[in-house]
């Protein structure tokens, strides 16, 4: 039997409801029909005409920053988790209820400071005068091309998304039923094999969104791969900014915008697909 | 004793209320005395409403102007045409978009006689793009050049003086571009021979094209105005192309060791000019703003702005630089003589940096991100 909607609950799910139209489905439905827009002597036109899409389709180095940008991400995404598992595992296995309350404090701290300004930072370890090519000089070797490179475009991606994926791992791990684990070991499983058996598939929901979180931030980031990554190779990102730079085509740069859109959606409905596989 | 009809301070009733109406008229008195400012709207570049520049004209005239920085041309008309008419009271533009900010409408004619074009260098007086006809649309108040960006450690002033040293083996890796196609590709199009090396055919496009295709090996990567800093600032890059003494001036003076040069193929020029607004309900005092800067005065102030150094056109400018700080004067080559940047100029060492004559912007743009991802 449907359940008639009450005031109480529309009370509390209008907020939601307003919030989504005005900042997601208006914006996105304006973004789609600016895609169909035309520019004449740096003036937009409302108009209905596919030219943005074949234009930007037909163009080679948009399906080139589109890998590079999907790769970049991708592996900003398995870096970051990778990184981040040791630490959020010690975290909620290893220490106590006041440590590990410390230990989410640190985590939370860096969002307290601009992410432009830790980049930066960056680059004055990676740049071939850095702390790090003088360094490695003490012992003989560099200097290497650290900074302006694929390389360090990945780093500040994993700056970005390494706190944020820490907490998520960390709040699935806490919640770990620990009588599986115990089980685990009283069944003679080693720790490694124990944490690949049991602690991966049981925190599997949260880690796979941590990961997916990873990747989303570093999709659509412009920061590192203009600061660190020197603007090359060229990411979807910069390639919008290019769009808009000159004469003021921004028809374009929201074909851009809405591929980045739909291929996040896919990757994060493929990747919670795979999170709850198997559950019910 | 009878208590008379006072009140306990000693005050009379009558005295209490005149006191009171005084008290509460303070604020307009003193709101009479020290009127608010006249808020002044400018769209520029990043500095030019900054206190070194404006804050002498703020106090001489009660004005406080409000800024609203871009960071290009098209940046600017984009900032323009989503605001409504009357928005920007004074709007600074290089010389190739104040056309289009005259083909849209935003900007009103002047009056030539308004402005000081006598103490200008004769160069100046009717500058291309700036005018429609006989008719003022802006008034250009400083111009820079832009050539070849490089490390005085790592080259020398001779060395640099060629386009070609951008290939040059021991800078693989360490040649930056300013990333904007239009100085950068112009500086290639010079490389190659053309005279005028915006207004290029089909054919010389495709030795454009082919030629810059060689750079990219070269390049170490494409930077936005803070990475250029950044990156010529910490030696992470060798060389330059695209930028001038706008970026090289600026760290030069704060030790750094870069310096820009005019290479043997020619440099390009860039102007900033200041219009007044469409619709601007303060027309009056934006017109006293360009006045003031334009005069001897302002544009030596300008020639320091702190943001970025520019050579102005002022004749009568580059005297009172020459007397205020004679070493800058001389480093931007405001001296005149052989050398100096308006010899530069007549010596047709220097071409106006403009949009794209044959092809269209869009063309040149492609290209770029083509180049880019090559």
């Amino acid at each position: 039997m449907r359940r008639p909607v009450s005031l109480y609950g529309l009370t509390f799910s209008l907020p939601l409801l307003i919030w989504q139209l005005l900042f997601f489905v208006f914006p996105l439905v304006f973004l789609i029909a600016l895609s169909f827009w035309t520019v004449r002597n740096f003036r937009m036109q409302a108009d209905f005409d596919t030219v943005n899409w074949t234009t930007m389709y037909g163009r080679a180095i948009f399906w080139q920053a589109y890998g590079t940008t999907l790769a970049l991400a991708a592996g900003a995404a398995v870096l970051t988790s990778l990184l981040a598992f040791p630490v959020a595992y010690a975290i909620a296995f290893k220490l106590s209820d006041r440590a590990r309350r410390w230990a989410i404090m640190l985590m939370v701290i860096p969002f307290f400071t601009s992410y432009l300004v830790r980049v930066y930072s960056w680059q004055v370890f990676l740049s071939d005068a850095g702390l790090i090519n003088v360094m490695l000089g003490w012992v003989g070797l560099g200097p290497y091309g650290l900074l302006n490179t694929p390389g360090a475009t990945l780093l500040g991606f994993v700056t970005l998304a390494f706190p944020l994926v820490v907490l998520l791992q960390l709040f699935s791990l806490i919640f770990i039923d620990r009588t599986l684990i115990e089980a685990a070991h009283n069944m003679r499983c080693g720790r490694l094999r124990t944490v690949f058996a049991v602690v991966i598939p049981s925190a599997r929901v949260g880690l796979v969104i941590a990961a997916l979180f990873a990747f989303i931030l570093s999709f659509g980031d412009f920061v590192s791969p203009i600061y660190l990554g020197g603007g090359d190779p060229t990411t979807l990102s910069i390639l919008i900014t290019d769009t808009t730079k000159s004469g003021q085509q921004w028809p374009r740069a929201a074909v851009i915008a809405l591929t980045m859109i739909v291929t996040l959606m896919v990757v994060a409905f493929l990747s919670i697909r795979f999170a709850y596989r198997g559950r019910k | 004793m009878t208590r008379t009809d006072k009140t306990r301070s000693g005050l009379t009733r009558r005295a209490t209320l005149a006191l009171g109406a005084a008290a509460l008229a303070t604020p307009m008195l003193s709101r009479r005395a020290f009127a608010a400012p006249t808020e002044l709207t400018m769209l520029a570049w990043y500095g030019h409403a900054e206190p070194d520049m404006v804050a002498e004209f703020e106090a001489a005239n009660n004005v406080k102007f409000v800024p609203k920085y871009y960071t290009g041309g098209d940046n600017m008309l984009g900032l323009i045409s989503q605001s409504p008419p009357g928005t920007f009271d004074v709007i600074l533009s290089d010389a190739e978009y104040v056309q289009q900010l005259n083909a849209a409408g935003y900007i009103e004619a002047l009056d030539p006689a308004d402005y000081p074009f006598d103490d200008f260098f004769p160069e100046f007086h009717k500058f291309p793009g700036h005018w429609d006809g006989d008719t003022l649309y802006s008034v250009i108040t400083r111009f820079g050049f832009l050539g070849v960006a490089y490390n005085t450690d790592a080259l020398t002033e001779t060395e640099a003086s060629t386009y070609d040293v951008f290939w040059d083996p021991r800078l693989t890796g360490k040649v930056g571009h300013f990333d904007w196609h239009l100085p950068n590709l112009g500086q290639i199009s010079l490389l190659n021979g053309n005279p005028s090396p915006y207004d290029i055919d089909e054919a010389a496009w495709e030795a454009v094209k082919e030629k810059t295709l060689t750079l990219r090996p070269q390049v170490g990567g494409f930077f936005d105005y803070g990475g250029t800093f950044a990156s010529l600032n910490n030696g992470q890059m060798l060389a330059f192309a695209g930028i001038g003494d706008w970026i090289t001036g600026t760290l030069e003076r704060n030790g750094a060791k870069v310096r820009s040069v005019i290479p043997e193929q020619g440099g390009l020029q860039f102007t900033e000019s200041f219009s007044i607004g469409k619709g601007s309900a303060k027309a009056d005092l934006a017109r006293k703003w360009i006045q003031y800067i334009t005069s001897p005065e302002g544009q030596a102030k300008s020639a320091q702005m702190a943001a970025y150094p520019c050579i102005v056109p002022s004749q009568k400018g580059w005297e009172v630089l020459a007397a205020q700080n004679p070493d800058e004067a001389r480093r931007q080559g405001m001296v005149e003589g052989p050398g100096s940047a308006i010899d530069l100029i007549r010596t047709g060492r220097i071409q106006y940096r403009q949009l794209p004559v044959q092809q269209s912007l869009e063309d040149w743009n492609d290209f770029w991100s083509d180049y880019k991802g090559a």
